[in-house]
């Protein structure tokens, strides 16, 4: 990766990508792996082919933010050579503070003359969240993560918000939530953002999202600001363990007979059957697994939240309190309340059979006195 | 309040408060109950007012034929959903691990396809309850806002939990949510409603039976 | 003077109100099934004489007084105070309509004792004034003469004479120390004297002593029927008085299915105290004597026979096989009803019904019941143990111009005795 300066000529994808040294054949390849990722028919990918050959390489300015690296390191980690990789090479990515060479001054004046250069049309990706309770909590070059931030959606045509913490707050944002930590979406009201969650997203994803942008422009996204053609489905319903779901085989503990026999992983924690993402599909480490393979249930990273989920290990459908101590406290309460009203049944009908007057015939034989 | 946020709260601070109204409801009207007290019986006993009692426990699990002939509709689908409501609560794996997360321990589970037919089953049964409820002389008359109250928060969490297995109209997470809430709406009218019939069935039948048992009746 | 008024009435509701009564409120879930096991509705179908719902005032009064979400509801105005208008209404439903016959109790799935709780709720109808007249008439006779239909001692001593001379047996009075007090209804007096003569046959022959109460002879409690434990009160102590002066072992109660109820098991508990004596109804006399060879008969009934279990026998009281045996004894053709034991179905006119001129024309449709089950058995004979039964099966049968006479079981016994020479007779 190279970081760019300006240039007067802006060569298309197609053209930078055959200059690094890739085929059409895997360029067609590539085509055809996001095709399906985006779940599209066979059909688009010379579709897919021709838009990317023609997309311009676009400026893309990366903010990190609260974040661990996690999604950089995703994205980067991938193998080498990868497409991914190749096309994440081929944007133009004027700033990221980890990856680029320059420092200091040099790095932020890099992102200034970025933004001004392509103002109204380069593309922001936010890692990260942004703390809100106190501005010194996360700076970068003495500015803060919300300052850094408004200035640079300010010129930007799109936002994407790569990875749970910028997409939804992530961990930063579990329970206390210390610096009040905050998504990108709880701060820009006015730009289109696309969420590509995850903790760390999946690189396929990322460079999906990326291509998507670039060829058919914002993807149609779900109501938590998801691409649908990546987050369309839950884990649950593409896992290969689905079948012991249904037939109510359950691995009980991590090593027990059930776990080595591949049953599912639902008392175990998986969050699978509400989380939305790929990896069943996709799959990591270029094709070949994903959690629930190696025996761990989904831990539902690229939901809002899933820090405090209730826990990894505990089933979906337990609840997140207390609830048995909880339980025998209204218990006690009952019974206090109990002992209250029951107390006043007693007085109450006792009061009412001490004033019982002896009913007589000669009552019974007046005329009804009501 | 995204859904997620919102499956976190049902399943958290609303599943305590539900829990806890339920838990003390249910505490709180045993005592109502109990705190009326009963008279000491002079009359010499003619048989055994426990086993008489512990008896019709049992006994008005069944009928005689030709009140079952009378009665056939609601005798037969009241079964039916009453074995029904069993199997989806305390069979489904999901909701095995609820019981043993509040009471700490666990039991068997059914096949999810199996407890899913029952809980299709036992949702038709319920709607061709509320028929019958609606066009019975008798059990229309009876009928207070009550009834129908119990019959609503009964099918809701029955609809929702099967919506939010199959994936229908909203998302899962949206969905178990409801599900979730639903169950706590049923969880908090429990105690106020007639389905406390669910524990006071054991009190009144003994009650009655230790009455029978006491005269000597055997039925 | 005092008055009856609706206050008086909401307060024996709430007195009345205990521990099981709010289990089988709790317990209701409008099923509806008490109606098919009710005659008063089968033969009358209109929802409300469904059983529970003749007790929707006191139940109300249960949630208003005694849960906290009624008490709740009463200070929002959801639920309206009961008034005496409603009382009123409610008459019917709780007089006319209801026999106290316990079939509902026995029926309902949840295991509420309705039955026991209608009664109950007489207890606050009568002390709002709101028990029907006839009731009234009986209640009053009871109280002031000693007998609901105003029988007084010189005419059972006018029926002792007469049966003394016809059968030459000793009928006798005030004994005291005798094993057996006999205690009469005035229905027997008046319109089944046999019955008497029939007792008498069969104690003496069994070497038992007996007596007759010149103080009190009446057995039935017209208090238990319009349900006023105050009334009731007063007349089962001149029993337990003539009881335990005489200091006899039994008291036996008539053939006669609520005098029964308000001796074995209401009596004790209106005076505070176990009896110093046992209460045994005549059936249950009768089957001792049986199972200790001392009631010995001779011959069969040709008749196809079928034995109609008085209410508060079989389901209030735990008598079913006794009847049985007896009949046994005397008939070779005796077939059950389809509905017999702990589920036959009420005569119609039990519980007061059969003294409450309002219900008249209800019991003849209530009787339809009685009638379609014996429609089906084609027999030539109907027996049964209770006189009020067999008035009102007697009055039903000449109503739908049916042929089927109707007897008295002891008197059926008595018949078919064999004399002992043990026997004092």
């Amino acid at each position: 990766m190279r970081m760019q300066s300006p240039n007067p000529y802006e060569p298309t994808l197609g053209e930078h990508l055959r200059s690094q040294g890739i085929s059409r054949r895997g360029f067609l390849k590539f085509c055809g792996l996001l095709a399906s990722s985006m779940a599209l028919a066979p059909a688009m990918i010379p579709k897919i082919a021709a838009a990317l050959e023609q997309a311009k390489r676009p400026s893309v300015i990366w903010l990190s933010f609260q974040e661990c690296t996690g999604c950089t390191e995703s994205l980067t980690r991938s193998h080498s050579p990868s497409l991914e990789g190749l096309v994440f090479d081929a944007i133009s990515l004027d700033y990221h503070h980890t990856l680029q060479a320059a420092s200091g001054d040099a790095a932020e004046h890099a992102r200034e003359e970025a933004m001004k250069e392509h103002y109204g049309k380069y593309v922001l990706v936010v890692d990260g969240s942004i703390p809100l309770d106190n501005p010194g909590y996360s700076t970068i070059a003495g500015i803060s993560n919300l300052d850094m931030l408004k200035e640079a959606a300010a010129g930007a045509a799109a936002i994407i918000a790569v990875g749970t913490c910028a997409a939804y707050g992530g961990l930063p944002k579990a329970d206390p939530n210390p610096t009040g930590a905050v998504s990108v979406s709880d701060i820009i009201k006015d730009k289109p953002i696309i969420n590509v969650p995850g903790c760390p997203p999946i690189p396929m994803v990322i460079t999906g999202v990326i291509a998507h942008f670039l060829t058919f422009g914002l993807p149609e996204l779900d109501s938590l600001g998801r691409p649908k053609a990546f987050y369309g489905q839950s884990i649950h319903d593409r896992c290969y363990r689905r079948p012991f779901y249904e037939r109510g085989l359950f691995a009980e503990t991590f090593d027990d007979e059930g776990a080595k026999a591949g049953w599912c992983l639902y008392k175990l924690g998986c969050k699978g059957p509400v989380t939305y993402n790929a990896c069943a599909t996709t799959k990591w480490n270029d094709g070949t697994s994903f959690p629930i393979e190696s025996g761990h249930g989904c831990i539902g990273c690229s939901e809002p939240n899933f820090w405090d989920f209730g826990g990894f290990y505990k089933a979906i459908s337990i609840p997140t309190g207390a609830s048995g101590k909880n339980a025998v406290y209204a218990a006690a309460a009952g019974i206090a309340a109990g002992v209250a009203i029951g107390a006043m049944n007693k007085k109450s009908k006792a009061e009412a059979a001490s004033s019982h007057q002896t009913v007589t015939v000669e009552e019974l034989n007046q005329e009804s006195g009501s | 309040m995204n859904e997620v946020d919102f499956l976190l709260w049902v399943k958290g601070s609303a599943f305590n408060i539900a829990l806890f109204i339920f838990m003390a409801g249910l505490v709180l009207r045993l005592f109502e109950i109990l705190s009326l007290g009963r008279k000491v019986n002079y009359a010499v006993p003619k048989g055994d007012p426990m086993q008489g009692g512990l008896r019709e426990i049992f006994r008005r699990f069944g009928t005689d034929k030709a009140t079952f002939q009378r009665s056939m509709i609601t005798i037969v689908v009241g079964y039916v959903f009453h074995i029904g409501l069993f199997v989806v609560i305390f069979l489904l794996a999901a909701h095995v691990e609820v019981f043993k997360s509040v009471m700490g321990f666990g039991w068997p589970n059914l096949s999810t396809p199996v407890v899913d037919a029952f809980a299709v089953v036992t949702m038709i049964a319920l709607v061709v309850v509320l028929i019958h409820r609606l066009q019975h002389p008798v059990k229309r008359f009876l009928s207070s806002p009550g009834d129908y109250v119990a019959w609503a928060v009964t099918f809701v969490p029955l609809l929702t939990g099967y919506m939010a297995y199959h994936h229908l109209l909203l998302s899962p997470q949206m969905m178990l949510g409801l599900h979730i809430l639903s169950v706590e709406v049923l969880l908090i009218v429990f105690p106020f409603t007639k389905l406390m019939h669910t524990f006071t069935v054991f009190l009144s039948r003994w009650y009655n039976g230790a009455s029978m048992g006491l005269r000597g009746v055997k039925s | 003077m005092s008055t009856l008024t609706l206050e008086r009435g909401i307060n024996a509701f709430k007195a009345q109100i205990d521990a099981p009564m709010a289990s089988f409120f709790s317990s209701c879930v409008s099923c509806g099934m008490c109606a098919d096991a009710c005659l008063f509705y089968t033969e009358n179908p209109e929802p409300r004489f469904t059983p529970i719902y003749k007790l929707e005032p006191l139940r109300r009064v249960w949630e208003q007084e005694y849960t906290l979400i009624g008490k709740l509801k009463a200070k929002l105005g959801l639920s309206k105070p009961v008034t005496d208008a409603e009382l009123a209404e409610w008459q019917e439903l709780v007089y006319n309509n209801c026999s106290l016959c316990g079939r509902c109790t026995l029926i309902c799935p949840v295991g509420n004792d309705i039955t026991y709780m209608i009664r109950r709720m007489r207890e606050g109808m009568v002390a709002s004034g709101h028990a029907p007249g006839g009731l009234i008439g009986a209640s009053t006779r009871a109280v002031q003469i000693g007998s609901p239909m105003g029988v007084k001692l010189p005419a059972l001593q006018a029926q002792v004479r007469h049966l003394e001379k016809s059968s030459g047996l000793t009928v006798p009075f005030d004994q005291e120390g005798a094993e057996y007090l006999l205690m009469l209804s005035s229905m027997e007096i008046m319109n089944y004297p046999e019955y008497l003569g029939a007792v008498a046959k069969i104690l003496t022959n069994a070497g038992k002593t007996w007596t007759l109460s010149s103080e009190c002879f009446e057995a039935t409690n017209s208090g238990i029927q319009i349900g006023s434990s105050d009334i009731a009160r007063e007349l089962v102590s001149r029993v337990v008085a003539a009881a335990e002066k005489l200091k006899v072992k039994t008291v036996i109660s008539p053939e006669c299915g609520h005098a029964y109820t308000a001796l074995r098991w209401e009596g004790p508990n209106l005076i505070g105290r176990p009896y110093t004596f046992a209460a045994k109804h005549i059936v249950e006399v009768l089957d001792e004597l049986r199972a200790e060879g001392l009631l010995q008969t001779e011959g069969f009934e040709e008749s196809k026979l079928t034995f109609h279990d008085p209410c508060q026998l079989v389901r209030r009281g735990g008598v079913v096989e006794q009847p049985r045996n007896l009949l046994n004894m005397v008939a070779k053709n005796f077939v059950e009803m389809a509905d017999h034991g702990t589920l036959n179905w009420c005569c119609g006119a039990g519980g007061g019904v059969s003294a409450n001129e309002d219900a008249e024309e209800v019991k003849l449709k209530a009787f339809q019941r009685k009638k379609k089950q014996l429609d089906e058995l084609h027999v030539d004979t109907l027996v049964t143990a209770c006189a009020n039964c067999r008035i009102q099966l007697e009055e039903g049968m000449e109503v739908n111009q049916m042929d089927i006479p109707v007897l008295g079981l002891t008197e059926m016994i008595a018949e078919h005795l064999v004399e002992r020479k043990g026997g004092a007779a």
